[in-house]
């Protein structure tokens, strides 16, 4: 909150009379709920990755291609993609919520939703091409 | 009005005139501890990792493009500065996983007590900075000795 003089001169209702007695706002829970599920999910598709790392670390191109071509590695990496960047938006609309306050806070998660939308879209067309797209 | 909780902040004065009442001290008063540290880290990790995940995608579409993009991208992530910003990832990635079991545990209804809490702070460092540590040395170390042997394997073919 900034540090202005009270505002509420310029509406018919007091500020307190419009706060109280609203009670909770029966919703809220969805962004914990997702942010833990989405946790446990990457929890398995994370150490499958780090696996698939190890095996391919430092490979030319022809081998990782090959490699995200097979159905199976195209599939773990595109729920891998998909959800750390549910994830990672869910909580960067946490962080906003608390620390960006006022006229700024709608842009902010704008801007979140539509940098995680699209980083996450491109990782999965990338996964898609590589697993459709092989010519020949 | 911008924030409804502006609403509880409205007083007034003796003489009647409207202020706005003064805010209880929050951060500033108390002394940094570990337990603080972890819990604001957490958050500065995701955004890193988060980061980092952007960079992986693209990484990813230089892949789908073609060789010659990833030839490019092999550059980036081959150069020291590269492999800096790998192992800074791979160490954020490593940090927030801990931080987010540490947040499963205390979500079972677990290690959720003061004294508990300053006991595994400590463990929760030494699993970050071993696991972390490891897991990024040992992954960008065996993509080098790969790379290189793969190298050495086209030479000696051409």
């Amino acid at each position: 909150m900034n540090a202005t003089a009270p505002s509420h001169h310029t509406v018919m209702r007091s500020q307190l009379g419009r706060a109280r007695g609203l009670g909770s706002g029966h919703s809220g829970t969805e962004y914990w709920i997702v942010e833990r599920v989405s946790a446990a999910s990457l929890l398995p598709l994370s150490g499958w990755f780090v696996i698939q790392m190890f095996r391919l670390g430092g490979a030319d191109y022809e081998d990782v291609t090959k490699w995200g071509g097979k159905p199976v590695n195209a599939t773990l990496l595109a729920a891998l993609v998909a959800t750390s960047f549910y994830h990672a938006e869910a909580g960067l609309q946490v962080i906003v919520d608390d620390y960006v306050h006022g006229k700024a806070t709608a842009p902010a998660k704008l801007l979140v939703r539509f940098g995680c939308g699209i980083f996450g879209l491109l990782g999965l067309v990338s996964v898609l091409k590589l697993a459709l797209g092989r010519k020949g | 009005m911008q924030d409804v909780r502006e609403a509880l902040y409205v007083g007034s004065r003796s003489d009647g005139k409207l202020i706005r009442r003064p805010m209880s001290p929050h951060l500033q008063v108390y002394k940094m501890r570990l337990s603080m540290f972890l819990s604001i880290s957490n958050r500065i990790t995701g955004v890193v990792a988060t980061a980092g995940s952007a960079l992986g995608v693209v990484w990813l579409a230089a892949l789908a493009r073609g060789p010659k993009s990833f030839a490019k991208a092999r550059k980036v992530t081959g150069n020291p500065l590269g492999q800096l910003v790998l192992f800074g990832w791979i160490v954020s990635l490593v940090w927030h996983t801990v931080g987010g079991l540490r947040h499963f545990i205390w979500d079972a209804g677990h290690r959720y007590d003061k004294k508990e809490l300053n006991e595994d702070g400590p463990v929760a460092i030494g699993v970050i900075a071993g696991v972390g540590v490891t897991l990024a040395t040992a992954l960008l170390a065996t993509s080098c000795c790969r790379a290189r042997h793969r190298a050495k394997l086209l030479k000696k073919a051409s």
